[in-house]
């Protein structure tokens, strides 16, 4: 009887102790990536870096101005080609696809395009945008990233929907509310801090992207005079100045890194945030 | 506390009622109903169901109900759980059509009409037959204001001065406006779930409500706050039509004029709620009410 007390406790604690490592262990290149940009990306953040244009090799001074702004102007794009579609398909996926096959299908894709790696995205719209119009452009970089969107959008919205109280609802009829009303303006309302953070994350997870810019957006050391234009963006930027041999610009590349880092870590905390604020509502 | 007092009560009115109720059961009993009933031909009946019969998939929850509905009077609905007061009055606003699966055989006439009419539009009937919940449902991220002004909004109405004044009308009439009249623009979730209820009220007022559906509005909330909506209850019998579910037999007796008891999906006895509680003419009542099962 106590040998098994004791032998349950051992193992308890040797369980702890195993979680316990294997945690820290996970936390190890979390940090030290994190410390590591911080350090690398430092030398070189300053207003210059933030505010001027790539200067050529040699040249001291110079950033990644146009590329911050490119990457804005992505983002703006893809939401523009994504949120609307994943949002409104997202609703329809949770107030009308219950028991639908055309609704399978839509969240079956859903799923299969969430799952497909960004390049092939690139090549689609470089097949779709680039070839026809002959030219890299914001335009087909914005359209690749705002495909990435459509999935992560639609099934997040779904799910935020689906989880607005069925009462809601039915106070909404009883109210003689009509059906596309009650979604739009009851339930879609009440879910929309849910929404927001689903779309936070989404234009997270697509700012950080560099393969299917590659030869959509391209890049560009000017400032661009339109969405036809190719286009810098961090991303593309950092790799570039990353692969190059010049000490200077691999600093900036480091610098363009720990940027873009802060860029999505401040989104996905704002993201947090209306997330803790939504489940509140929705208790 | 409240069911020692509700259960001596019984006790003590039990003695006076028993005596008639020795003699033999027979159909004479239930003519003499009928005279016991003074305002029964004054008043209007308002809503009107015929031959009821309601299914969730291929369970049947309502057999041939049929009920008339006085207007300006508030009727009760009693009976044990599950015996389908919820599914019959959904019936009375087409929530029941609602739904996945469901079923509906009969007819309920507003007035005149009949509310499955094919001319008819449920939300029309739903708008002139209100319903307050079980659990206060406002919506969540709307202000006070917008949770009474969402459903003329929604309707079409975007006048401000008018929206203002449904809104304090419909505030007042539902016992809220003093409590809420300096914090309009705070979330209706903030408030306390008397207050939350009394706010589903005014919410039903402000369209153009005739008919009232309460489906067990008191069961979450606190002795004070039932106290304030069964006052509000007496209040709104002057202008609406009101039926409302409940478990507690003591709430019925002190709001309705008027008393249902159904059990099993069928309406055993429907007469004034004097006559239910005090002499009910069918066995099965009576032994509901002094608690024989249910
Ligand atoms: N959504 C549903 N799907 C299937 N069956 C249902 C559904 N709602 C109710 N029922 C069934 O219909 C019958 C009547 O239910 P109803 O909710 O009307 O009872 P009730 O008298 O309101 O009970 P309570 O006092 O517990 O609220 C019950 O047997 C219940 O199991
Ligand atoms: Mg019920």
């Amino acid at each position: 009887m106590v040998n098994y007390q004791t032998y349950r406790r051992w193992t308890d604690r040797t369980m702890v102790f195993l979680c316990g490592t294997a945690a820290f262990l996970a936390g190890i290149p979390l940090v030290s990536l994190l410390l590591y940009v911080l350090v690398q990306g430092f030398r070189r953040l300053d207003w210059t870096f933030l505010t001027s244009l790539p200067t050529p090799v040699g040249v001291s001074g110079g950033g990644m101005a146009n590329a911050i702004l490119g990457t804005i102007t992505l983002v703006l794009i893809a939401s523009c080609v994504g949120l609307p579609i994943g949002i409104f398909a997202g609703i329809y996926l949770s107030e009308y696809g219950k028991k639908n096959r055309f609704a399978w299908m839509v969240r079956f894709t859903a799923d299969v395009l969430s799952g497909v790696p960004s390049i092939v995205t690139g090549i689609v719209a470089y097949t779709l945008i680039v070839k026809p119009m002959h030219n890299f452009s914001a335009l087909a970089g914005g359209v690749a990233l705002g495909f990435m969107m459509i999935p992560i959008t639609t099934r997040t919205t779904e799910e935020l929907v689906k989880m607005v109280p069925h009462s809601i609802r039915e106070a909404s009829w009883a109210l003689g509310i009509s059906q596309w009303r009650t979604i739009l303006s009851i339930v879609v309302r009440t879910a929309k801090n849910g929404i927001l953070t689903g779309v936070l994350l989404s234009i997270a997870r697509i700012a950080g992207e560099t393969a299917p810019l590659l030869f959509t957006a391209f890049n560009n050391q000017f400032w661009p005079k339109g969405i036809n234009e190719p286009t810098a963006s961090l991303t593309v930027q950092v790799f570039t100045y990353a692969i190059s041999p010049f000490k200077d610009w691999q600093d900036q590349a480091w610098t363009g890194a720990l940027v873009l880092l802060l860029l999505v870590l401040s989104i996905n905390l704002s993201a947090k945030f209306f997330f803790k604020n939504s489940r509140s509502l929705l208790r | 506390m409240i069911d020692e007092l509700a259960e001596k009560e019984k006790k003590e009115r039990k003695p006076v009622e028993k005596e008639p109720k020795n003699e033999p059961r027979s159909d004479s009993r239930k003519i003499e109903v009928a005279h016991h009933e003074p305002d029964a031909s004054v008043k209007k009946v308002k809503m009107k169901a015929e031959g009821v019969c309601a299914w969730f998939g291929t369970k049947q929850a309502l057999f041939d109900v049929n009920i008339d509905i006085n207007e300006k009077a508030v009727t009760a609905i009693i009976g044990p759980s599950g015996c389908g007061k919820s599914t019959l009055i959904r019936c009375f606003n087409r929530m029941h059509e609602t739904v996945p699966g469901s079923r509906f055989a009969g007819d309920i006439f507003l007035e005149e009409n009949s509310i499955f009419d094919p001319r008819m539009d449920p939300v029309a009937v739903r708008r002139r037959v209100g319903m307050v919940f079980q659990k206060p449902t406002p919506f969540p991220t709307l202000s006070i204001y917008d949770n009474v002004a969402v459903g003329l909004r929604l309707n079409g109405t975007r006048d401000k001065k008018t929206l203002d004044e449904v809104v304090e009308k419909s505030l007042r009439k539902a016992a809220l406006w003093e409590e809420v009249k300096d914090s309009l623009q705070k979330a209706g979730a903030a408030l306390s779930g008397g207050q939350q209820q009394r706010l589903c009220i005014a919410r039903s007022l402000a369209v153009e409500l005739e008919v009232l559906l309460m489906d067990e509005p008191c069961s979450a909330l606190d002795p004070i706050s039932t106290s304030k909506v069964e006052e509000l209850i007496h209040e709104l019998r002057q202008n609406y039509t009101i039926i409302i579910v409940t478990h507690n037999m003591q709430q019925a007796a002190r709001v309705s004029q008027k008393t249902a008891f159904m059990l099993n999906g069928k309406l055993i006895e429907y007469d004034s709620t004097e006559k239910v509680f005090t002499n009910p003419a069918n066995k099965l009542t009576e032994d509901y009410i002094t608690g024989r099962f249910g």
